[in-house]
């Protein structure tokens, strides 16, 4: 599957796709969620919270294991995907779709400081070998 | 360099996701282990788990060398291609394994342990042969290979699909196996599902695997199997049970003979050291992740841990084994320190799934 090319990633697999309104989606990557298999819980952050970037906010558990989510850029978490939390798998059949919360950005430029598509392919093929 | 088992090519063509398991390159999942489960609970599915390792003892004496080599009795196994499942224990009531054990005839008895110890148990063994029973032959059988055929219509599609197999195999009872030559057919496994356990030379392995395939078996990876074994209430070695710890504390007693009079290795121990904890099932009543092994457990009686836990594909509920102290009992509410939270887990007596069904008891 290819990687979108209108969205930021970070190495931790995490995408974040700027929206209309100023607000940054975060979800995890068609990668992410192939490395870890079925999805059977998510959580995720309450609307309110400030973030700093890099902090663990969420987390996914597959049947496999539980992994973390980082926030791909500092800010307050102005929205929370209450569908993804009721159907996980939701990220296994669309992973750039499910976004899990949005964030407002306290440093919009901050988004220049991801990766674009073609540096997280690189990070995708490293993970290969 | 990992080993691989005979099917290894037909996995990769398959595309599973292939891990490190234990030393062997085994498919995880073919696509998704969910998928997979349902599957073997609904129909059947085939398990390449050729890993295992089987062990031939052959001679005169192999009942009496049994009789003092394994926790439980093998005088149980009277009509041949009768299977007993038993711990092979050390001298301090510790698990060195779990095993079955087939008795073919007097002076054959197949055994089939473990991967990930199986170099360690036929030491074990072969230390005990030269003690307790010298010319005793015991032979690893790295020239076969397992397929394990599982779910409610798992002997149906055998059948059909190794032709010669039905007559011989269709008057098996649960825990009993019959040579069919080349094929040696057990109605044993690890899902809590009806079906065979196929041992093979391991040349055909992969015709067998296609063939099965072709009649419409689907191969299930690892993941599930770890499911569904869950489910079941089954022991993983390595994981609930090891050295240190005794097969009392982890549900086996029913497998331990300390009725009869019959001496056995670690059994002292286990007379000298009575059982202060217990394996029990538990049920995540609350949202707000998984149970997974080394997750700690407070009750009342005090603390203890999970030893293997998961999400349960067909209770839609996370699932777990934890051994805990004496007294926790079945119907108690207890905690379970997932992160930063502490989540409400149910006592209840596993098995928790057994034949598609929820069976376990909460009161």
């Amino acid at each position: 599957m290819s990687i979108p090319a209108d969205l930021k990633y970070a190495k931790t697999h995490e995408w974040a796709r700027l929206e209309a309104d100023g607000t940054v989606a975060v979800g995890i990557t068609h990668h992410a969620q192939e490395l870890l298999g079925d999805m059977v819980f998510v959580e995720i952050p309450a609307v309110g919270r400030k973030l700093a970037a890099g902090e663990e906010c969420a987390v996914v558990e597959s049947v496999k294991s539980a992994s973390d989510v980082y926030a791909p850029v500092a800010g307050e978490v102005v929205a929370a995907n209450s569908e993804v939390e009721g159907a996980p798998e939701s990220i296994n059949q669309d992973a750039y779709g499910a976004w899990m919360f949005k964030i407002r950005p306290d440093r919009l430029a901050d988004l220049d400081g991801l990766l674009d598509a073609a540096a997280y392919q690189a990070v995708v093929d490293s993970d290969a070998h | 360099m990992l080993k691989q088992t005979p099917p290894n090519r037909a996995h990769r063509h398959l595309n599973a996701k292939m891990v490190d398991f234990g030393g062997w390159d085994m498919p995880l999942h073919y696509g998704s282990q969910l998928e997979e489960h349902h599957h073997v609970r609904r129909d059947a599915g085939m398990f390449d788990v050729s890993h295992m390792r089987v062990i031939d003892a052959r001679g005169q004496n192999v009942r009496a060398f049994l009789r003092a080599l394994l926790a439980n009795n093998v005088d149980k196994l009277a009509v041949p291609g009768k299977a007993l499942y038993s711990c092979l224990l050390n001298e301090a009531g510790g698990v060195i394994d779990d095993l079955i054990v087939y008795f073919m005839s007097e002076d054959w008895f197949r055994i089939v342990v473990n991967a990930g110890t199986a170099e360690k148990d036929i030491a074990w063994m072969c230390l005990q042969r030269d003690r307790l029973a010298p010319g005793l032959d015991l032979m690893p059988r790295l020239d076969l290979a397992m397929i394990a055929v599982q779910g409610p219509n798992a002997r149906g599609w055998v059948w059909q699909s190794l032709s010669g197999t039905r007559v011989a195999t269709e008057p098996l009872q649960p825990f009993q196996a019959v040579e069919v030559a080349p094929y040696f057919i057990a109605r044993t496994g690890y899902t809590g599902e009806d079906g065979f356990e196929i041992m093979l030379p391991a040349e055909q392995a992969e015709t067998v695997w296609h063939v099965l395939q072709a009649h419409g078996v689907h191969p299930i990876g690892l993941g599930a199997r770890d499911t569904l074994r869950l489910e079941a209430g089954m022991a993983l070695y390595g994981q609930d049970m090891d050295e240190s710890v005794s097969p009392l504390e982890t549900g086996l007693a029913w497998t331990v003979d300390l009725q009869s009079p019959r001496d056995f290795i670690g059994k002292a121990a286990l007379l000298a050291r009575p059982a202060t904890r217990q394996l029990i099932g538990l049920l995540l009543l609350e949202k707000g992740g998984v149970l997974r092994s080394h997750q700690a457990v407070f009750a009342p009686q005090g603390e203890g841990e999970i030893t293997s836990g998961g999400f349960s594909p067909t209770l839609n509920q996370s699932i777990a084994l934890a051994r805990v102290p004496n007294g926790v009992a079945v119907g108690d509410t207890v905690e379970v320190a997932i992160r930063d939270k502490r989540l409400a887990a149910k006592v209840v007596k596993y098995p928790f799934v057994r034949k598609g069904k929820a069976c376990y008891r909460d009161s």
